[in-house]
């Protein structure tokens, strides 16, 4: 809500009509069927991130990788897509598919394998492993994959029929990566809520003393936080690639990884809430473009949504588990020196 | 206020230092006080019984400022006041030690006392760490201000809990449990303080399991019965036995010795333990042998510092040993294998602290139930079983009657007697065939403390071996076969508790112990003592 208000003045202040250019925001991009689908294929990659950040966050293993695992998966699924050009087969997409998944749960392996050896804080590792997977990607459009055929655009060639995702819905663009991310809803939250495995994540997040003395793994623990994260992140960023790009490009993320962040702490780390928080989300990506066509607002929009999101989130936290306080100057102390 | 006026009313009885009139508090599920009043006079010692849950820590709190009542006037020193925050009860000479440590754990020793002096009197550093060694020394309490507090063992923390409110001017010294982790001439040495104290015109609030002590310390006592005052004596006046039946409401059941089933099988034999510790400031463990046989109860004595918490980790797993043959249970060498696997082969572990080693205080029981028990049919293939969490919390609660919201209940919303009942609970419903508990029955009250010592027997007559590690040698000599002490982290020989005494126990507390482990670095201490 407070949102809202503060984005309606945000509005104001640029001289548009708040109320017409919150509608264009909000409700417009999903008036028809076609935006409701695309809600959804927005939403699939932000939701398979985010799912794998809640089982990180809840063992308090820090990743804030999702957006390089992401980048890295859809990076390793196009130079698998592309080096499987000329197969013709049901088998090529999971190839690829794995293949995308394994390179994003490689990736966060990295952090996983300096903080269980070497004691590094996962935060720093994690962000630096983002900037070298972006860069990692960008070498890649401008040299190895770049197509041939493509007149130096910085672009692969578009991949095989084989190793693309088939279209569910004729008209939308909607994909087996949404079921997949659904899939992965379902899953993490039967992970976290009934398997032993589950708990001893909740249990590292919530008292890492108790877990060492109860005789969990700590270590494997990590690893298996990590990895799985990755794994999804990896598996979001080849289903982008695969399915509504079709080919690798710069920018296949427009800051999914980071986005769902915020979306894991939105859905306050359950599976079920961070679908519903990955369709806000996805909502504000689609909207941010839509009043960028209809209004003529800047893109930049979609990230101080985002960020007035999160902040709101966690102001009301703090202000709901405490209570702000205006101290004024003590009045004058009991006598207590008199001991001196 | 001087000393002469402060005399003047001593001689005044009915100007009392602090009056609590009709003191109510409602906590969600339960009535923590009822209708209370107290009074306690200038320069005594006033003791407050009761069992766990009976009111004790809510009505500290509400003498503190940590919790506001409901209903009910705090006169202090003949004026009606609220108490708003600790601060306030400090600035008014109001110093409270508690029984759950409110230190913080990376600051040092010197920095958390100085949190609680005013701002005036800490402006010169040096003058307060001279202070604290002045007030320590006194007092016969050995801190060092420099150290980090989370490097402290339970004896060490409480020991800075009450210079820091011996380096205030207090009027009112409120101590919840403060000998529970002292050796017996550290509690003597407490004592004499504190009635030195109160001859100096402080006034004493000392809250006590144990009722000797009671007796032997405290002028007037209050006895506090399901949140309301249930009787006012000098306990003096009565016997151990009277009092506790007016705390528990019926005599107290006594302790039964059964059948034992004792054998000469060694359930659990340590050979040459030796591990550096993984902490700042922790002892190492030196050329430590023990074996336990099965149907034995083992004592393990020994001032808190000395290398408990590093016994304790190596035995359950916590840190692991450099040689698999260190530590053998019922055979197997276990010493560098991982907890879980320790547990898999029927060992079980009571850590110190309850919170944050023994139980997740933002999860509930059930969940707490299954932090160790998960081998107990809880999961099957992975997947947690419900239904079988459920009953296994549950049957903790009732067999062991904690008290409780249920099975639902968070782990922290239950007082400290309770969720050690439960612990152990938890711990012994798994069979175990060796036992190793840090100090279970501290800071429980005497109704608890029975139902836990029963609980080990029973488990010992069925044949287990069990380690007690404990800083209580009333308990130690009540409920164990053989004791031994751990000195600098070396632990003397074992005796048989019926062929020797607390006193010879207290020698080798200080290290006064002789067979193969006499090789510590000559200090002062030791052969000072052996020439006597």
């Amino acid at each position: 809500m407070l949102t809202l208000l503060v984005g309606a003045m945000l509005f104001a202040t640029l001289g548009k009509d708040p109320l017409a250019t919150l509608y264009a925001f909000f409700i417009m991009p999903v008036s028809d069927l076609y935006g409701l689908s695309e809600l959804g294929v927005k939403a699939a990659p932000i939701l398979l991130c985010a799912t794998g950040l809640a089982i990180c966050y809840r063992a308090n293993v820090w990743n804030i990788g999702a957006e390089g695992q992401f980048l890295l998966g859809g990076l390793v699924g196009s130079w698998t897509a592309l080096a499987l050009l000329d197969a013709v087969g049901f088998w090529v997409l999971p190839v690829v598919l794995l293949a995308g998944s394994a390179a994003g749960a490689g990736w966060a392996a990295i952090p996983a394998l300096l903080k269980t050896r070497f004691n590094c804080n996962e935060i720093l590792t994690t962000i630096m492993l983002n900037y070298i997977g972006l860069n990692l990607l960008l070498y890649a459009v401008h040299g190895p994959l770049q197509d041939p055929a493509g007149y130096n655009f910085p672009e692969s060639a578009l991949f095989s029929d084989s190793a693309t995702l088939p279209i569910l819905l004729d008209g939308t663009r909607v994909h087996p990566g949404v079921v997949l991310a659904l899939l992965a809803v379902l899953l993490v939250w039967l992970l976290l809520s009934k398997t032993f495995l589950g708990f001893q994540l909740r249990v590292l997040g919530k008292d890492a003393g108790a877990a060492r003395f109860a005789g969990f793994r700590i270590r494997r623990l990590i690893w298996v936080a990590l990895l799985l994260c990755g794994g999804l992140a990896g598996l979001a960023g080849v289903a982008e690639v695969t399915g509504p790009i079709g080919q690798l490009i710069p920018q296949i993320s427009p800051g999914y990884g980071y986005a769902a962040i915020i979306v894991a702490f939105l859905g306050r780390l359950h599976p079920v809430g961070i679908l519903f928080a990955s369709l806000l989300m996805a909502l504000l990506y689609m909207g941010g473009e839509m009043v960028q066509i209809e209004m003529g607002l800047p893109l930049a929009l979609t990230g101080v949504f985002q960020g007035l999101l999160l902040f709101f989130l966690l102001a009301c936290d703090v202000l709901i588990g405490y209570r702000i306080r205006f101290i004024t100057s003590r009045p004058a102390r009991v006598p207590v020196a008199c001991a001196e | 206020m001087n000393p002469h006026e402060r005399s003047t009313l001593t001689a005044n009885d009915n100007v009392y230092p602090l009056v609590l009139a009709n003191i109510s508090k409602q906590y969600p599920g339960c009535l923590a006080n009822n209708n209370i009043s107290l009074r306690i006079k200038p320069g005594t010692i006033h003791a407050l019984l009761g069992e766990n849950g009976a009111g004790k820590s809510t009505l500290l709190k509400i003498i503190y400022g940590l919790v506001q009542p409901d209903a009910g006037r705090i006169i202090w020193e003949g004026k009606a006041i609220d108490i708003v925050s600790p601060a306030h009860a400090r600035r008014l000479g109001i110093g409270m030690v508690f029984q759950q440590f409110a230190l913080f754990e990376s600051l040092t020793v010197q920095e958390n006392i100085v949190l609680g002096l005013s701002k005036k009197s800490t402006r010169n550093m040096h003058a307060v760490a001279r202070r604290i060694s002045d007030v320590a020394n006194q007092y016969g309490m050995a801190v060092e201000p420099q150290r980090p507090v989370h490097t402290l063992s339970a004896g060490e923390r409480q020991r800075v809990e009450i210079v820091r409110c011996l380096m205030q001017d207090t009027k009112l010294l409120i101590l919840d449990e403060p000998t529970s982790a002292l050796t017996p001439p550290e509690v003597d040495a407490l004592f004499t303080t504190l009635r030195q104290l109160a001859a100096q015109g402080t006034s004493i609030l000392f809250i006590s399991h144990k009722l000797q002590e009671v007796q032997g310390l405290c002028d007037s006592a209050s006895i506090l019965r399901d949140g309301a005052v249930v009787a006012s004596c000098i306990p003096a006046q009565h016997s151990t036995a009277s009092l506790a039946e007016m705390m528990v409401g019926a005599a107290a059941p006594l302790l039964q010795n059964c059948t034992r089933t004792t054998s000469e099988d060694v359930y659990l034999r340590v050979t040459n333990l030796s591990l550096a510790s993984d902490k700042l400031f922790g002892v190492n463990l030196q050329d430590i042998n023990l074996s336990v046989r099965a149907g034995e109860i083992v004592g393990i004595a020994g001032v808190a510092g000395n290398g408990q918490s590093e016994l304790l980790s190596a035995l359950g797993g916590a840190q692991l040993c450099q040689r698999d043959e260190e530590i053998r249970l019922a055979g197997v060498a276990i010493g560098a294998m991982p907890a879980d696997e320790r547990r898999q082969h029927g060992l079980a572990v009571v850590p110190e602290q309850r919170l944050g080693q023994a139980a997740v205080g933002a999860m509930s029981l059930r969940d707490n139930g299954l932090l160790t028990g998960f081998r107990q049919g809880l999961v099957k293939r992975g997947i947690l079983q419900t239904q079988a969490i459920d009953n296994f919390a549950t049957t903790i609660i009732h067999d062991y009657s904690v008290k409780c919201d249920g099975s639902e209940a968070l782990a922290n919303s239950l007082s400290g007697g309770n969720l050690q009942k439960f612990v152990i609970g938890r711990e012994l419903l798994q069979n175990p065939i060796c036992l190793v508990a840090a100090h279970p029955a501290w800071g429980i009250d005497v109704a608890a403390a029975i139902v836990v010592h029963n609980a080990l027997f029973s488990l010992r007559d069925s044949g287990s071996a069990i380690v007690i590690i404990s800083e209580d040698l009333d308990e130690l000599f009540s409920i164990c076969d053989r004791v031994g002490a751990l000195y600098r982290g070396r632990l003397s020989a074992l005796k048989p508790t019926v062929d020797t005494s607390s006193e010879a126990v207290g020698q080798w507390m200080v290290g006064v112990f002789d067979g193969p482990q006499q090789r510590w670095p000559g200090s002062g201490v030791n052969s000072k003592q052996q020439c006597e």
